[in-house]
Order: C-alpha cells, then structure tokens, then sequence
C-alpha cells in the first residue's frame, strides 16, 4: 500500500512537472544554500587547522606576561626570560624534543644597494626542529658559533629572493641593520600562515648574535618548546607551569606573569570563529527552508481544492481516512525529499565551485547532507499534514457533487 | 462488517425501516426523508426516480453507506448498518458496494487498467492478480484494447464502461448507479443499460439505479417513486429484455 501510494504520488508530481518544480524551488535553494554555507566553512576551518600545523607540531610558546591583556587592554608588565629559564626548562622537563629559545626583532636586510624590511630571529638549531623546518640547503649553525655569536645568517627564501634574485647567496655577506652576516644556509619555503604572514620573510641567526648586535640585551622573548612523539602537549604545559612558577617565585593563589600556549589552543580559538560564523550562515539558509515549506503547504492545499472529485471518487470507493492522509502526506513529503536531493546537488556544486575560487579545501561533510535530506524530508510532513487532513476529512457525497 | 454477516431470515439484502434524515436543525431543518421503508432482495434490479427534492439522492447515499440516516434502521446483510462508524461504512463500500456515477468520475490522465485497479489496490490485492482482475473486468465491458488510454482519449460511453468496470471488479453485492446515463445520448444509453442488464442477469449482482429518464427506468423489474421524502408509488418495470 505504502508502495502503491508513493508511485501515486510520484505519477501526481510528474503531471504537473512545472508547478512540481516551481513548488519544490524553495526547499531546492534553502538546501543548497544550506549546503554550500556549511560545506564552504568546514572547508575554511579545514585550511585554518593546516596553515596552524605548519607552524610546527606539537609546538608549545613560553612568554612572559600574561596571555591577555589586563583592563583598558594594559600588558601587565612583568620580568623577561632569560637564557638561564630556557635551560631549566630542557634540564628538568621529560618529554621534550627540543627547546629553542627565541628573540625576534625587525631589520633591514641589505646587500649592495637592495634593501628588504624583515624579521629577524635569533634562536638555536633547535627552532628549526620545533618548527618543523628543514633547510634547502647550505648548513645549520655549529656549536661555535652559537656559544660566541658568530654572526652568520640562514635565510628564508623571501629574503633570497628579493636579495639575490636567481642567484646563490651561499657565502655571501648582507647586512641586518648594523651587523654584518655571512650567509650559511637557506630555509625550505613554507608559504603564507592563515593570518595572511609571509613565514618566508625571515632571517635566522645565533641567539646570542642578536642579543649583542641588535637587540642590546640578554632578554629571551620565548621559549619555544616541542613535544615528543606521543607525550601530551596538555600534561607538559603543566609541567612547564609548575616549573615557571617556582623560578619566578609565583605563592600560592597569585596568577601566573606568563603564558603557555599550545598550538591546539589557538587552533580552536580559530576555528571557533569560523564555526560560528558557519552556524550563522547555516540558520539563514534554514529560514529559506521554512519559506519552501510554506510554499509546499500552499501548493499542497491548492493540489487538494483541485482534485476534491478525485477524493471523493476514492472514498466512494472505500478508501479509509487514514489511506487519504497518507497519499496526501507522502506526496508532500516526495515532493519536499526530491527539492532536498536536487538540493544537495546543487549545494555540493556550487561549494566544490566555491572552494576552487576561494581556494579552501573541499570537505564533505555527510552529516550535513544528511541531515539536509532528513529536515527537508520533515519539511514535507510538517507542511503537507494539514492538507492531507483536509482531504482526508471532507465528507464524500460533497466531494463527489463538487465541480 | 465482515463476510460472514448473516443473512437475513426473508433473505432482503437491503432493509429500510423508518428511515429519517434531518439537516440542520430548530426551525431551518429540512427533513429530506420522513420515514422510509424500503425492502430490496438479492439480484434484483430497482430504479429509483422522483423529481429533485424528492429524498432520492439522500436515501442513495445512505443506501450507498456515504451517509447515515438520522433516525430508522438500515439492515445490510442483515447487519445493522446505520449505526457504523465513518471507515467502517467504508470498508463496508469496499468489500460489497460498486459506483457508477453520472459524471464518471475516473482519475484523468490515468489509463483505464488503473483507474481499474483502483478499487483493488485499496483491497490489498497484489500487483499481478490486480492488472489480470482488471483486464477481464475491462474485457467484460467491451474494452479490450483499450486499457492504456487515458479517459480523455475515450468517449463518453467508453468512460462510463470504465467506470462499471471499476465497480465491477470487485464482484460486489449491489452496484449503485446514480443517472448512469445522465451524460449520455440516447444510443450510448441503451448500450450502458444492456451491460447493467447482462451484469444483474447473468452475474445475479443486484442494481439500485437512480435516473429521470423513464425509457431507462424501464429496464428495472422494479421502479420506486420517491415524493416529499417518502416513497410515492411502486411498480413493476419491464425488466430486461433478453
């Protein structure tokens, strides 16, 4: 009966295949949308969460100060890092892979008369295993040089390229500032971060060189540390904690004057920001729904006032109540499921269009498409219910007599 | 209803005793039937005629189990059918009770095998023995060849053997007719009339007919009046001439 009734209901659609699809438009758009907007997004926050494992893995940052800035947006000042803290972190710490200090400070990078604005960062070998960045080629820093502060420099490959064009900097010497630095090695590329950075404009050079010949001071702006393979990032971020507080002689019950952070933790606060804005999206595109729906209630009850003889002819006949309904309803629902389908359709469409243009990811999501077929389903009984009621309770001899 | 319902001592199949039925109420009533009783046995062929406002149509549908008297019995098989519930009277119309209508009131731009079927479908009868019962009801009517055209391809006369078709196939106890030729000249008529004829002769399937037209009244072996709500006159028709 069910089975009879749908291929009714689908024979009903097919006779009126314009108004069918004029009817089904509504449902067809809010799904698609529905189905763009959240697929676009997932895809947005699929490219955050990449761009933020290419800072480096399982990568935890040690600063002085606090994470956020007090009332009024005031940094509440407190004592710098020294080399010594980075040291204590490594010796007591288990589980870490490497620990690399860093101070970082912007410079001109000069050789002859070119001359390219960039940040210089004086670490250990250690920041490029933390970050996860292997050299194109050239060497890393020896022992020597880091403990005299030689002043040689690896460069990132935006530097090469405005300094040197095509050709080989290996060897050669560029000025940063004042501190003349001969070149040792170039990074591998690795492209723009998602906060619209060029991680390739950047020059490394020993700790201690920068100290000396830039910054002026002994100041460690952070530590960088990376975990082992395996070892929560969670678990030493309260290691490390515990360890700061005791250096920095933080009692019981004062807030921490320095932060941790994890990767994951600004990952989150990423991605939250797109989930948000793909959940809002997503309720717009529902509203559409809502409005299909009503636009299938409309047509439904018109469907009903137009074959009032049919009905009556098919009580007549003998069919229940209930059986009246239940054509009526699964019309509704055909009708509502089949604007879902083409909807989805068109919603992956226009997403995999969208994500080539705006150069995210394509993910699919099957709980939303899913979960679009199901509500535009439901939209269906919803709003085809009261018209099938009302078929199914208009009494015979009326229906029969109407013209 | 079920299809063991007894049969009835006389053997009537069709019992109305003091039948009544009142629309609306206070001083707007209108008491469209004031008492009607009316006996009608297996296999007989009866027309009901009387001018419009008579009580004709009300005691069809009530007749037809469409409506409910609003006082007196009505015995169907000897079961008390006034007193059923909306789905019973149409469980009821299902299994014993065939239309024909005046206006034939097929499904449009549906062949004549499903408009057929209809009536099975509601039964449950499985797809393959569905298209077979309606092939042989359409064969019965003259139509074979004809069970993929839609009922806008057919002619009147065509249409209305479509419709005795559907009425037909379920093999029911009383076929009801309302002006059966109402929409039809006077050849076509004829035609309509000899196949309710050869059904209530060589099937035994008993035919309540309502019509204006004496000439086709003529073909019942019983004609009823109604007049004012009440039955006028009954007379003996000419039956159906072999």
């Amino acid at each position: 009966m069910i089975w009879e009734t749908f291929v009714l209901a689908l024979r009903a659609i097919r006779r009126n295949v314009l108004r069918s699809f004029l009817t089904i438009l509504g449902i067809v758009i809010g799904v698609a949308a529905v189905i763009t907007m959240v697929t676009l997004g997932d895809g947005a926050t699929e490219q955050v969460r990449a761009d933020i494992s290419s800072l480096g893995s399982n990568m935890l940052q040690v600063r002085p100060g606090q994470g956020f800035r007090g009332p009024g947006g005031v940094r509440i000042p407190s004592e710098r890092f020294k080399i010594s803290d980075a040291q204590a972190i490594e010796r007591e710490i288990a589980g870490l892979e490497a620990v690399a200090p860093t101070a970082n400070r912007s410079a001109q990078a000069i050789i002859g008369n070119r001359n390219w604005p960039t940040s210089v960062m004086g670490s250990t070998n250690d920041y490029l295993t933390v970050r996860d960045w292997p050299l194109e080629h050239g060497r890393v820093f020896t022992e020597g040089e880091l403990q005299s502060g030689r002043a040689v420099c690896i460069l990132g490959t935006t530097v090469v390229k405005e300094l040197f064009g095509d050709q080989d900097p290996l060897g050669a010497f560029i000025r940063l500032d004042r501190l003349s630095c001969q070149v040792v090695g170039v990074l591998s590329s690795k492209g723009q971060s998602s906060f619209g950075q060029d991680q390739d404009n950047t020059v490394l050079v020993p700790l201690k060189a920068l100290q000396r010949r830039i910054a002026g001071n002994t100041d460690v702006e952070a530590v960088m540390v990376s975990a082992m393979e395996g070892v929560s990032t969670e678990a030493l971020r309260e290691d490390i904690e515990r360890l700061m507080r005791e250096r920095r002689r933080i009692a019981q019950g004062r807030d921490d004057d320095f932060h941790v952070r994890d990767m994951e933790e600004i990952v989150s606060a990423l991605t939250s920001t797109t989930r948000v804005l793909t959940a809002l999206l997503g309720a717009v595109a529902a509203v559409s729904l809502l409005v299909g729906g009503i636009g299938i209630m409309n047509i439904m009850l018109v469907s009903v006032t137009e074959r009032t003889r049919e009905i009556g002819t098919r009580l007549a006949i003998g069919a229940r109540e209930k059986e009246v309904l239940m054509q009526f309803l699964i019309e509704a629902v055909v009708l509502s499921s089949l604007g879902g389908i083409f909807g989805i359709a068109l919603g992956l469409g226009a997403a995999a269009l969208g994500a080539h243009l705006l150069g995210v990811p394509f993910v699919f999501n099957a709980g939303i498409v899913i979960l679009a077929f199901v509500f535009s389903a439901s939209v269906g009984v919803v709003f085809g219910f009261f018209p099938a009621r009302q078929a199914a309770r208009m009494d015979p001899i009326e229906a029969l007599r109407h013209e | 209803m079920n299809d063991q319902a007894p049969e009835s001592i006389n053997g009537a199949l069709i019992r109305l005793e003091g039948i009544t039925k009142v629309y609306g109420s206070g001083p707007a009533a209108v008491h469209a039937l004031k008492g009607v009783d009316l006996k009608i046995d297996k296999g007989e062929f009866v027309a009901v005629m009387g001018p419009s406002g008579s009580g004709k149509s009300t005691c069809m549908n009530i007749l037809g189990c469409l409506d409910t008297p609003t006082a007196g019995a009505y015995r169907f098989k000897g079961a008390d059918a006034g007193a059923l519930s909306r789905d019973q009277r149409a469980l009821l119309r299902r299994n014993f009770l065939g239309f024909v209508f005046q206006g034939f009131n097929l499904l449009s731009r549906t062949s004549a095998l499903e408009n057929v079927e209809l009536p099975l479908i509601y039964r449950g009868v499985p797809a393959r023995e569905r298209h077979a019962m309606a092939r042989d009801a359409l064969h019965a009517v003259g139509l074979t060849g004809w069970e993929l055209h839609t009922p806008a391809e057919l002619s009147g006369g065509q249409q209305q053997r479509v419709a005795i078709a559907r009425a037909m196939v379920i093999e029911p106890e009383v076929l009801m007719a309302d002006e059966p030729t109402g929409n039809l000249d006077s050849t076509r008529s004829r035609e309509i009339m000899e196949l309710l004829c050869s059904f209530n002769r060589d099937r035994g399937v008993t035919i309540v007919m309502v019509t204006h037209d004496a000439g086709m009244a003529g073909y019942a072996g019983r004609i009823i009046r109604f007049l004012d709500g009440l039955i006028d006159s009954e007379e003996p028709g000419g039956g159906c001439r072999p």
